[in-house]
């Protein structure tokens, strides 16, 4: 970390003073000197480089994003050795730059729906790409717009006159040497956005462009001279890279809302506001217990997520050992549970993130707060890798099937056994009494088996509802259709669940005493405040009564007040370097005002004492009125 | 043409769009008079917003001058007047993308807060631009608590004159807008001291730049406060005062003043100053909130029907992504909410404009309930429709990122009101104080104002409706939504009692109930809209078609209020969890019944293209054509980027070590 923030190459005015090309053009030098030291400086662990890049960048997105992250992985995992040949070390060593160009303007989530064709042509041995219609022309791909010279293009391949869905080919789109743009290729900028300012999103063209046979990655599909079509084996190996980039979307929650309540709870630390008694100065604001109770619940929440995310890291390492010894079966568990908890934390990080710039009043809406930054940056991952409500009906999937296993007498394993206590319940009644859980609101483990029961109804009712709706004659695809917001809260009750099951679990691992205490007061704080925003939950499913909710809320006050005195010292566990947080309000020294001064003198407006509109509009106005 | 897509959708209407419409405008002939200002302003290039999404903060800044100015010429050219009936048309119609707001409300506060003679100096240089204002009371380290600023005016009576300064850097004036760059003149606020006795927060009109060359005068600091998440047009500015010195008569004095021996002459009420408040928070509900979330919802839905996306049923083709549920639930209820505040908003402005009327006649008794209810639900609507329009923006998929689709500015600029005019969390505490008070009062059989009589006809009970069916009675769910506004509000009473007699003074006790308190006044205010929603759709007797349509979005307003609030309406089993699953059925069958009509209940509306400047939202539904075209139009397409010659061409070639 050091390393990057000292070195003078990776100094830059602040980015909030410049326009998108110029943010553009700091990033692509930054990007060209991170490539030169990271080989003058050995770094090739992928983890490595991960942190190297974040540090370089800020956390930011940036042009060679896609390059490094899908294009030489892909040429990794789906080429042939001779085309990796052709292609790896040029792309490594930068004289071929690619992007990932799968999205489509009118087809996102749906692969299937994807609209650009390869047809293949025997005579001359090539395919010939071709973007039908303005819904096809691939839109988005990072790096596209300005930087990339290839591409790695999805298409629906034509061969013999069959379609044979989606392949994926190396396509060279601007000339080598001058940059221009292949004749047949139409390449550009998508406009600016809500943040990634830095990132040139691209569209792209292609008016019956010709690339040779050799360019369709054919390590598991492919196509022979004569035009046969040879087919793949298995794709649930492509399941491997989504659980692993799903996790580390779960990481970067974690991070950004732990960025947003570093700065929030440093500044209302140091904001004095109003008068909680008479007489006395004005108070820190974070003695309000509002402010508080705005701030506290997502303090909890990012280390939650911190928990959760280096969980699925570990699991996916674990069974990848297993996944290329062939062994798959755990692979569709933690693919249904990442990509619900890709969703879940995304979401509620997306909200937090909100919450704490709301949380530093008129100041947090300045972008010297550096939270819109933060937001703008973090917001998409709603959308990509898989749109978060998808993602809900994907993990519901796997959770309904799981019931219908354990009603068809089965036993499930892993994060859903707690279905098999249903069929219990079912089977035999008079146990139901001697099950219901007494929860004690002090303790974790019992908050545990509230989430698992809470969850468990919920999965139990959306599968109920989704039965009731094909009994009604209805096909099954409007039945789930009509039955998918349940499915999505079941959803989210479960990964609500695991996600305090596994903060639970932490706990114990913790030796030294004073961070034990703290951390289980942050761990029932999360998931007393989880309760008190879902009583309805709680209570329709009699899991708690009345009295208990009033003690919940009752509790959640209290927890307040017992984290407050540590409140600072735990966004300071965070460790975010100052230049790394980018944020005027949340500096650590917290001296915030005289350096909000500094900031805005720098602003562009500032440039002249007088602006120019004066001499243009104000003075002839003045004059003539 | 139009994509059939959309297209289709107009055809099924189960009413007429333009009916609608004028019933929304107030009657046809307010229809006509809109679209005459829209489309007049429209024509007018120097208005148009086409590059908008291109542009720099300094391009911004001088296209928001460039039409105010232009705005005057053009209301001269019109016989627009400032008071006519078109003028509330005129800020629809350039979507606020204007400078000198701030000059208006500079204006305004020498009228309320200005002596006749004060208003005769400065009113006329001030319409004639003569002197541009500016507003300035927030301060780097103070923000809604007013008594809280620093920045200090000594009177010294030799002179004649008040010496302003800011003694430190906390105390400097911040975010006021116009002052960055454009303003001449400001209303300062500041600690009066005359004798070296401190008399509280007073306004002063503080020149501070020259009118000949506009330079900053002795002893001002000014400038722009720097980079915001929105409002690039405006120069929202900063201000230092340095032993600046203003003549005696600077001090707005219709309230108060300060005579030539220094002697403090307070006169007349000072309730007036609340007045202005909730003028400013009762008109901005409007402008800055409802007609966004309309924006927001016509976007979203429109491109929700040319969207498509995977198949519903095998063999079809890709389904309209409105035609599932789970977009339906997300939609929906924002566009029922857009009509709920629509009305909400009529129910404030008629309200207000009768406290007007008695204010006039020296009575001063509707005060405390206009300012809670103002307070409330600016609130209440701002917070709401925030969230709205952020839910549009994500349910359009990655094209929402886009800033093509308008809705990232939209949304930048919404969020600004949870803030701006008072703090939510901080309003709504203050409608929480008059909740408890009137409570307090009920309790013990004392009058409370019209908007809380519900407070003293506490009657306990259960919900009575038996079947899905009966959640679609306003009654019912009216009654559910009272209950529970009852409960909240008289159980935090009974906590902050138990907490004062159990010895914890007064203060603390307040804090300690101030996230109950801000629970009670949400849900007071949310019982109000539903009030108010079903009372509107009752009166539209006469319009049957309407009325259908008006009445499901009433019944989706409530049923998803409860539906997300569930645990607050089953504690103390008023609505049973039988009954709970009623209210998630009814809730769900609703989403399918307003599909239907969702893009003509947008349409109604009646945005035209430009104001919504949205590649996804246009009547026509060519987004995907318009996305392409505007992409294009990007200065990112049209200059080469030195980045190629300067990092991407060595790094292609490898050279970059020889940098």
């Amino acid at each position: 970390e050091a390393l990057v923030i000292n070195d003078p190459d990776f100094q830059h005015e602040d980015l909030n003073f410049l326009s998108r090309s110029q943010r553009y053009e700091q990033a692509i030098r930054k990007s060209s000197l991170m490539v030169m030291k990271l080989r003058e400086y050995g770094i090739a662990d992928p983890e490595e480089i991960y942190w190297f890049k974040s540090f370089v960048h800020r956390g930011r997105p940036e042009p060679l994003d896609l390059h490094l992250g899908m294009f030489l992985p892909t040429l990794l995992t789906q080429a042939t050795p001779e085309q990796q040949d052709r292609f790896f070390m040029p792309a490594w060593n930068l004289e071929i730059i690619g992007t990932y160009a799968q999205t489509e303007m009118g087809h996102g989530t749906h692969l299937r729906g994807l609209e650009t064709t390869a047809t293949y042509d025997p005579a001359t041995q090539e395919f010939i790409l071709n973007s039908p219609t303005v819904t096809s022309i691939k839109w988005w791909p990072g790096g596209l717009g300005k930087t990339s010279n290839h591409a790695i293009v999805l298409a629906q391949l034509y061969t013999q006159g069959q379609c044979k869905g989606l392949h994926a080919f190396i396509v060279p789109i601007r000339q080598l040497g001058t940059h221009e743009p292949l004749p047949g290729i139409t390449v550009g900028d998508i406009g600016p956005k809500f943040g990634y300012d830095e990132m040139d999103n691209g569209y792209l063209k292609m008016d019956n462009f010709r690339i040779p046979r050799e360019n369709m990655l054919m390590k598991y599909a492919q196509v022979e001279p004569d035009g046969t079509y040879v087919k793949p084996l298995s794709d649930k190996l492509t399941y491997g890279t989504m659980v692993f980039i799903r996790s580390l979307i779960v990481g970067d929650s974690a991070r950004s809302l732990s960025r947003a309540c570093t700065i929030a709870i440093r500044y209302s630390a140091v904001r004095h506001q109003s008068e909680l008694k008479p007489g006395e100065p004005e108070p820190q604001i974070l003695d309000y217990q509002t402010q508080q109770y705005k701030l506290f619940p997502l303090l909890a929440t990012a280390y939650a997520f911190h928990f959760v995310g280096a969980y699925i890291k570990d699991t996916y390492r674990r069974i990848s050992g297993d996944i290329n010894e062939g062994d798959l079966s755990e692979l569709p568990e933690l693919h249904a549970l990442t990509a619900g908890l890709k969703a879940f934390t995304s979401w509620t990080a997306n909200a937090g993130i909100e919450e704490c710039r709301m949380a530093c009043g008129g100041h947090g809406y300045s972008r010297c707060s550096g939270i819109p930054d933060i937001y703008v940056t973090f917001t998409p991952s709603c959308t990509y890798e898989g749109e978060n409500t998808v993602m809900m009906l994907q993990t519901a999937r796997f959770l309904v099937k799981s019931y219908t296993q354990v009603s068809s007498g089965q036993r499930v394993t892993g994060m859903v056994s707690y279905l098999n206590d249903l069929s219990r319940q079912r089977i035999q009644p008079q146990h139901v009494a001697a099950r219901t859980v007494t929860v004690r609101i002090n303790d974790p483990v019992s908050l545990v088996e509230a989430y698992k029961a809470r969850a468990a109804r919920l999965v139990e009712a959306a599968a109920k509802n989704l039965q009731a709706e094909l009994n009604h004659r209805k096909s099954k695809e409007d039945a789930w259709n009509r039955t998918s917001v349940d499915l999505v809260r079941a959803s989210e009750a479960h990964c609500h669940y695991v996600i305090v099951k596994l903060f639970t679990a932490k706990l114990s691992e913790i030796s030294n005493a004073a961070v034990r205490a703290v951390l289980t007061e942050l761990c029932l704080l999360y998931a007393l405040y989880g309760i008190s925003k879902s009583t309805g939950d709680f209570l329709q499913a009699g899991i708690l009564t009345d009295a208990q909710i009033t003690q919940v809320n009752q509790r959640v006050k209290e927890l307040l007040a017992i984290i407050r005195p540590n409140a600072v010292a735990l966004v300071d566990s965070f460790d975010f370097h100052d230049v790394h947080l980018g944020s005027v309000l949340g500096r650590y020294d917290g001296n915030v005002y005289e350096n909000m001064f500094e900031w805005a003198k720098k602003s562009p407006l500032n440039k002249t004492e007088v602006h120019e509109s004066f001499h243009k509009h104000l003075k002839p106005m003045q004059a003539k009125l | 043409s139009v994509n059939p897509d959309l297209a289709s959708e107009r055809q099924t209407a189960s009413f007429s769009v333009e009916k609608l419409t004028a019933w929304l405008d107030g009657g046809a002939e307010h229809t006509r008079l809109r679209r005459a200002v829209v489309k007049a302003i429209e024509c007018d290039p120097v208005f148009s917003r086409e590059n908008q999404y291109f542009q720099s903060q300094n391009e911004r800044y001088e296209a928001a001058v460039r039409k105010a100015v232009h705005l005057q010429k053009k209301m001269h050219e019109m016989g627009w007047s400032e008071n006519g009936p078109e003028f509330k048309y005129i800020y629809r119609a350039v979507s606020g993308d204007i400078a000198f707001l701030l000059h208006r409300i500079f204006m305004r506060s020498i009228s309320v807060l200005g002596s006749d003679k004060q208003i005769a100096k400065w009113i006329p240089l001030a319409s004639q631009y003569r002197v541009i204002g500016s507003y300035a009371q927030t301060e780097l380290g103070h923000g809604t608590y007013l008594q809280g600023l620093e920045t200090t005016a000594v009177f010294d009576i030799a002179t004649q004159e008040f010496i302003l300064n800011t003694p430190k850097i906390s105390a400097m004036k911040w975010w006021p807008g116009d002052m960055g760059r454009s303003a001449t003149h400001t209303v300062a606020f500041a600690q009066l001291y005359v004798h070296g006795k401190c008399y509280g927060v007073h306004p002063f009109i503080v020149q501070i730049r020259s009118l000949q060359d506009h330079s900053l005068c002795p002893g001002v600091t000014a400038g722009d406060i720097g980079p915001k998440m929105n409002y690039e047009h405006i120069d929202n500015g900063y201000l230092m005062l340095q032993n600046v010195r203003i003549p005696r008569e600077n001090m707005l004095n219709k309230f108060c003043e300060v005579q030539p021996d220094g002697t403090y002459v307070r006169r007349g009420s000072q309730k007036i100053n609340y007045f202005t408040m909730t003028t400013v928070r009762i008109s901005l509900i409007s402008d800055e909130v409802v007609i966004p979330l309309m924006k927001a919802c016509t976007i979203a839905i429109r491109y929700s029907v040319v969207r498509r996306q995977s198949k519903l049923k095998p063999g079809e083709q890709e389904a309209k992504i409105l035609d599932y549920q789970t977009q339906q639930e997300k939609l929906l209820p924002q566009l029922a909410a857009a009509y709920a505040f629509h009305f909400i908003n009529s129910f404030l402005q008629e309200l207000f404009d009768r406290g007007y009327r008695e204010i006039q006649r020296k009575n001063f008794d509707m005060l405390p309930e206009l300012h809670a209810l103002s307070s409330g639900f600016k609130a209440m609507v701002t917070q709401y429709s925030t969230s709205g329009v952020e839910i549009c923006l994500r349910a359009c998929g990655g094209h929402g990122y886009s800033s093509l689709s308008g809705l990232p500015s939209l949304y930048t600029k919404i969020l600004a009101s949870c803030i701006y005019e008072g703090e939510n969390t901080i309003l709504f505490l203050q409608t929480a104080r008059f909740l408890i008070k009137s409570f307090m009062a009920a309790s013990t059989g004392q009058p409370v104002p019209p908007s809380v009589t519900y407070l003293a006809a506490v009657k306990p009970g259960k919900c009575p409706a038996k079947n899905e069916l009966d959640f679609l009675r306003p009654d019912i769910y009216t009654e559910a939504y009272q209950h529970t506004a009852v409960r909240l509000i008289s159980s935090t009473a009974a906590k902050l009692q138990d907490l004062i007699q159990s010895g914890v003074k007064k203060h603390n006790a307040w804090n300690q109930c101030t996230v109950q308190l801000v629970q009670a006044a949400k849900a007071h205010c949310h019982y109000i809209s539903v009030k108010n929603f079903a009372e509107t759709v009752e009166k539209l007797e006469t319009k049957a078609g309407i009325q259908k349509i008006m009445k499901h979005l009433c019944d989706l307003f409530a049923l998803h209020g409860i539906f997300s609030n569930a645990g607050v309406f089953l504690y103390d089993g008023y609505i049973s969890g039988a009954q709970m699953d009623m209210v998630t059925a009814a809730y769900l069958d609703l989403l399918a019944i307003i599909r239907k009509d969702a893009v003509p209940l947008v349409d109604a509306f009646d945005f035209t293209d430009k104001s919504l400047n949205s590649a996804l939202g246009s009547y026509d539904g060519q987004v995907y054509q318009r996305l392409y075209e505007w992409a294009q139009k990007s200065p990112t397409n049209k200059q080469m980027s030195p980045a190629y010659e300067k990092y991407l061409k060595p790094l292609l070639h490898n050279t970059l070590s020889k940098l």
